[in-house]
Parts: C-alpha cells; sequence; structure tokens
C-alpha cells in the first residue's frame, strides 16, 4: 500500500512542475508586451514601467524568472492582483468557500438523485423505469447549463417569482463571515429568515450544476449494477433466498459503488468547469466569477495564479481519488 | 497448379463489415432516431444560405422582438419571431448550424489526427519518451478543459477560430490516452510480431498493421467530442470569448438575449433548443456507435 501511495506521489510532482510551468508561461506567450496591456489605454510613464518590469522580474533570465516564481508558489505568492492591489492568495481564499459551497450542495444533490436513479434503472432493465431515467440522464448530460440556468431563471424566477436571480443572500441581512460558508454562517448569526434566503439563493445554481454531474453519475451506477448483478455471488444471494432489496441494496450496490466513486472524484474538474458558466449566470461570488471577471479586465496575474490553484485543486483531488481506490479496491495497489 | 490460384470457395453467411454494422447500430432506436436528427442538421448546414428566409444581419426595424408566428401579436413572416435588433430568429438559427457544424468538425479533425500521431508514437517510443509524452498529457488533464480553452482564448483573443484551437488542443489527450492504450494492447498481439519479423518498417507497423485494429474506441470517442465540442464553442461564445456578435452562433445568440429573457422568451428559448438537440442527437448517435463497434458490449 504504502509503495503504491508512493509511485502515485511520484507521478504528482512532475505534474505539479509541468502545471506551474505552464501558469508562469501564460503572462510571457500574451501577444505584445504584458506591462503595456496591463497600463491599457491610458499608457504609463517611463519610470512606471520600469518601476514594473523590475517588480515583475522581467528584466532577470527566464530559468531565473521561473525559479523566483516557483518558490514564491510554495510560499504562498502568487502575485497582486493589477485591478485591486490585493494578493492573490488571499483574494482566491477569500471567494474559494462560495464555490465550495456550491460544488458541495450541487455534488450532494447529483449523488442523492443520481445514485437511486441508476440502481432504479437497473433494477428494472429494460422496463419503462428505465427507459424513462436513461432518457432523462441522457438530456441532461446533453444539457447546455448555461441555457438550463436561463431556463430556470424564466420559470422560478420570472413566472412563479420563488427564487432570487442573483447573489447569495438578500442584502437584508448583514453577518460577519465566520466560516465563509453562507449557510453555516447564516445559521451562526441567528438572525431571523437569514438562513431561509441563503437556501433560496443556492437551489437554482445547485440544481444546475448538479445536471450534468447527476445525469453521469447515474448513467455510471446503471452500467456498474448492471456488469454485477450479472456475478455468480449475486445468483448464490439469490439462490440462498434473500430478498431482493437485500441483494440489491447490500449485495451489489456495495461493489457497483467503486467505479461511482471513481466517478464522483473525477467529476470535481466538471464542477469547477461549470462553476465558472454558473457563477457568471447567477452573478455568485466564487472564484469561477472571479476568473472570467479577471480576463475581461487583464488581470492578468489573478488569471495566472487561479489556474495554477485550480488545476492544483484538480489534481489534489485526483490523487486523493487515486488513493482511496487502492484502499477500497485491493486489486489495483499490487501491480 | 490451376487449382491453387482458383478462388475459395465464398463464404455467404457471413454479411459485410458494413451490414453487420449497421444490424447492430439499427438495433438501437435512440441511434437511429440520433442519426435522422444529425443528418437534418448536416443538411441544414450544408444549404443553410438555401434554407434561411432571410439573410441572418438583415434588420427589421419595424418588428422588433415580435413573438413566433403562434402567439398573439405573431405572424408567419417571421415564424419563431425576431430578436432584440429586429433580425429573423428562424433564419439566424439556421444559419447558426453552419457554425457548430463547423466547430465540430475541425474539433474533432485536428484532435483526432494530433492526438492519434502522438499515441501511436508513445505507444511505440522508447519508455522515456512514453512517460514524458504522459506526463504532459496529464498535465493538460490536470485544467478543467473550460478553463483552459477560456485562458488560452484569453491569450489568443476572442474568436471562433481560436475558440476552436483552444478546444483542440483541450481535447487532444482523450485521443492520446485512448489510441496509446489501444497500441499498448494490440502491439503484444501475434499478428503484429509476424508483420515485425516479416520486415514491416515501423512507420507501416504503426499506420498499417496496428492502427486500423486501434480505431473503433477512437470513433466512438470522436463522436462523443463533436458533440463537447459544439458545447464548449457555444459556453465560449455565451461567456463572449467564442464568435463575436453579429455572427449568429448559437451561444453568442444567447449571450446577446440573456438582458430579455423575462421579456421575450423565444429569444433565449429557440438557440439553447438547437444547441441541446444537436447534441443530444450525436450523443444518441455515439452510444449506438459505441455499442455496435465495441465487441465485448455487443449481444449482451
Amino acid at each position: 500500500m504504502f509503495g503504491y501511495f508512493l509511485t502515485r506521489l511520484g507521478m504528482f510532482i512532475p505534474t505539479f512542475l509541468g502545471v506551474t510551468l505552464i501558469s508562469f508561461m501564460f503572462i510571457r506567450v500574451l501577444p505584445g508586451d504584458p506591462i503595456i496591456v496591463m497600463a491599457g489605454e491610458r499608457g504609463m510613464t517611463e519610470e512606471r514601467y520600469q518601476e514594473l518590469v523590475e517588480k515583475l522580474g522581467f528584466d532577470k533570465p527566464v530559468l531565473q524568472q521561473y525559479w523566483d516564481y516557483l518558490t514564491g508558489v510554495m510560499q504562498g505568492d502568487l502575485g497582486e492582483s493589477f485591478v485591486t492591489k490585493k494578493p492573490v492568495w488571499d483574494e482566491f481564499f477569500a471567494l474559494f468557500p462560495a464555490t465550495m459551497e456550491l460544488s458541495i450542495c450541487a455534488m450532494i444533490f447529483a449523488v442523492a438523485l443520481g445514485l437511486p436513479a441508476g440502481v432504479i434503472a437497473a433494477v428494472n432493465r429494460g422496463k419503462f423505469f428505465d427507459r424513462a431515467l436513461m432518457s432523462s440522464a441522457l438530456v441532461g448530460y446533453s444539457m447546455p447549463i448555461f441555457w438550463w440556468a436561463l431556463l430556470l431563471i424564466i420559470v422560478f424566477s420570472g413566472n412563479l417569482g420563488w427564487t432570487p436571480v442573483s447573489g447569495r443572500i438578500d442584502l437584508l441581512y448583514y453577518f460577519p463571515d465566520v466560516t465563509g460558508f453562507m449557510l453555516i454562517d447564516s445559521l451562526l448569526s441567528g438572525q431571523e429568515g437569514a438562513f431561509k434566503s441563503a437556501v433560496r439563493h443556492l437551489i437554482l445554481p445547485t440544481i444546475v450544476l448538479g445536471t450534468i454531474p447527476l445525469a453521469v453519475i447515474a448513467r455510471q451506477t446503471r452500467s456498474a449494477m448492471l456488469e454485477v448483478l450479472g456475478e455468480d455471488y449475486i445468483r448464490t444471494a439469490r439462490a440462498k433466498g434473500l430478498s431482493p432489496s437485500r441483494i440489491n441494496g447490500l449485495h451489489a450496490l456495495r461493489n457497483a459503488l467503486i467505479p461511482v466513486i471513481t466517478v464522483i472524484g473525477l467529476s470535481v474538474g466538471t464542477l469547477l468547469a461549470g462553476a465558472i458558466l454558473t457563477e457568471t449566470i447567477f452573478s455568485w461570488p466564487g472564484i469561477g466569477k472571479w476568473m472570467v471577471d479577471s480576463i475581461f479586465r487583464r488581470d492578468y496575474p489573478v488569471v495566472q495564479g487561479g489556474l495554477l490553484m485550480i488545476a492544483v485543486i484538480v489534481m489534489l483531488v485526483n490523487l486523493l481519488v487515486d488513493v482511496l481506490y487502492g484502499v477500497i479496491n485491493p486489486k489495483i495497489r499490487r501491480r | 497448379m490451376a487449382e491453387l490460384s482458383a478462388t475459395p470457395p465464398k463464404t455467404e453467411d457471413r454479411p459485410s463489415a458494413l451490414r453487420e454494422f449497421w444490424f447492430y447500430f439499427s438495433e438501437n432506436r435512440g441511434a437511429v432516431m440520433g442519426l435522422w436528427v444529425f443528418a437534418a442538421f448536416v443538411f441544414c448546414a450544408a444549404f443553410a444560405p438555401l434554407l434561411a428566409p432571410y439573410d441572418p444581419t438583415e434588420q427589421f426595424r419595424n418588428h422588433i422582438l415580435q413573438p413566433p408566428a403562434w402567439q398573439q401579436g405573431g405572424s408567419w413572416a417571421f415564424p419563431l419571431g425576431t430578436d432584440p435588433l429586429g433580425r429573423d430568429m428562424l433564419s439566424r438559427l439556421i444559419m447558426g448550424s453552419r457554425y457548430s457544424f463547423f466547430v465540430g468538425i475541425v474539433v474533432v479533425c485536428v484532435a483526432v489526427t494530433g492526438g492519434v500521431i502522438v499515441g501511436l508514437l508513445s505507444g511505440f517510443a522508447p519508455k522515456w519518451v512514453d512517460t514524458m509524452i504522459m506526463r504532459v498529457m496529464d498535465i493538460i488533464l490536470s485544467f478543467p478543459s473550460l478553463l483552459l480553452a477560456l485562458v488560452l482564448v484569453a491569450i489568443l483573443g476572442p474568436s471562433l477560430t481560436n475558440a476552436m484551437i483552444a478546444i483542440a488542443i483541450v481535447f487532444q489527450p482523450h485521443y492520446v490516452r485512448l489510441t496509446r492504450a489501444s497500441v499498448l494492447s494490440e502491439r503484444q498481439k501475434d499478428y503484429v510480431t509476424s508483420a515485425r519479423v516479416a520486415g514491416a518498417s515501423k512507420a507501416r507497423l504503426m499506420f498499417k498493421t496496428v492502427l486500423p485494429n486501434c480505431l473503433a474506441p477512437i470513433i466512438v470517442q470522436a463522436a462523443l467530442s463533436f458533440s463537447t465540442a459544439i458545447l464548449d464553442a457555444a459556453a465560449l461564445g455565451f461567456l463572449g470569448m467564442g464568435a463575436q456578435p453579429p455572427t449568429p452562433e448559437w451561444g453568442t445568440m444567447l449571450a446577446e438575449a440573456r438582458e430579455f429573457i423575462l421579456r421575450a422568451w423565444w429569444v433565449v428559448t429557440f438557440p439553447g433548443l438547437a444547441i441541446l438537440v444537436t447534441v443530444l442527437a450525436i450523443n444518441l448517435m455515439g452510444d449506438g456507435l459505441r455499442d455496435a463497434l465495441d465487441p465485448k458490449l455487443k449481444r449482451s
């Protein structure tokens, strides 16, 4: 087990270096002089230009620049935003809880509906339920989520007036940031209606972001269940006279869960990509919206830092999934 | 001697590869339906200028935000209504199919060609080259695809061409991995060894001997990434990083229509519906292709 972990970690380090190299190169392959671009239409004085060249280290050899960048990254220094002048690292962690809250809710939504849907479809293979569920799953999988978001806004915010269109909570409420998770903070604040408001703001973004993972999980659960249901030990369990619910729930689902857990882990990348669209549409103050805004504002240090941080998060989660996979499935780690 | 050169008796029971493929493909009703919709989509894209009633950029200033024909205030002159600038929705949607089709074709061709060549090289190259290629692919895969495409477009500048390049780059690693995996399993087989012993060159081994036997999963993946490419290009267009207005690209149309969602449902509904139906049809087709081409799933 330890050997497996070491091999997997050995793959992590070069990939991490490669990711830093890509985000390092990002600002340097931009067409034109990034400092001029940064200055925008106002232009800048010669002194200010020299000052910035020195500050960003453009006057040093490229290798030296990369080394400085890498050591900076290891110490949590991702540079400063051109616009807000705050450290990118701090901005990232100020906004990350919002994205995490949304992603966790979306994942809970996807798993809570996707797992039962997949199991029901597999157990009723070829029947009406199976067809209906799998057709819906395919529609969900093909869904342009930015359009799905607009449709939900038309119906639930426009026509029915049930949910708000943007933000995380009504402006009426103000309370200190304790955990960064609006659901928890609003409860802690003890203000009447704050929690309800936070929940209402979360509903639509959660559905939108959770739709594709939901479809993927339902499809994956169904195929994993079908595979397991054909195994000999299931027949044995049937022959023993166990009830179908016990066979499906206990014997089959437990083994079918292994590939499903992998899929859940690997959806993190999908979630973060989806968060870019979802947060932009619902004005959700998370890192997805922050990235898009920064790209439009040409706030390159933010784009560079955000790109790196998101990639590192995806890599860490994948590493975790692989390690967990080794723990659950002993066949893997003997290789 | 004459007997030796005589043609062997024909085995008439065995259908041609294409017939066999069609037999399995047509068993999946959804796939056949998907194929029909896709055919309609290709037809639309091919003959768009003939099918569209108006020029997609022509503005009818007297008919701004006119609802679809079946609604109060609509007219059959504009069956699906008009957008905030008075342009005919139907014409724009029909022209839009061209962009989506074009994106799909270009992205898939670039990604498949590049990915297959790199994957073949990786499968045949010495271990250290293989390791290096795979690490590079891991690096690309650690970025969420839409994010990487977005950043690439930010570097290259927002346009449909750059969006296509970015998406093709992002899709590449999937083909590399897929091809490499098939190559590694095919290389072990006897027919490859015998070809090598017979003196086949490396290039011949790669492209003539091994590649045709690795194609099935690549074709399935190509069908699926065709639809993902359309989705991603529309998403980039929606974020303002793909095709630029007034191009009637579906995602861009949605972005332009966003502020009117509560006033005019049709400007938002139809472009998205077009994306959904196209993507769904291609995904249905992809499922059918997988069932027909993957021998493991056959007859299961």
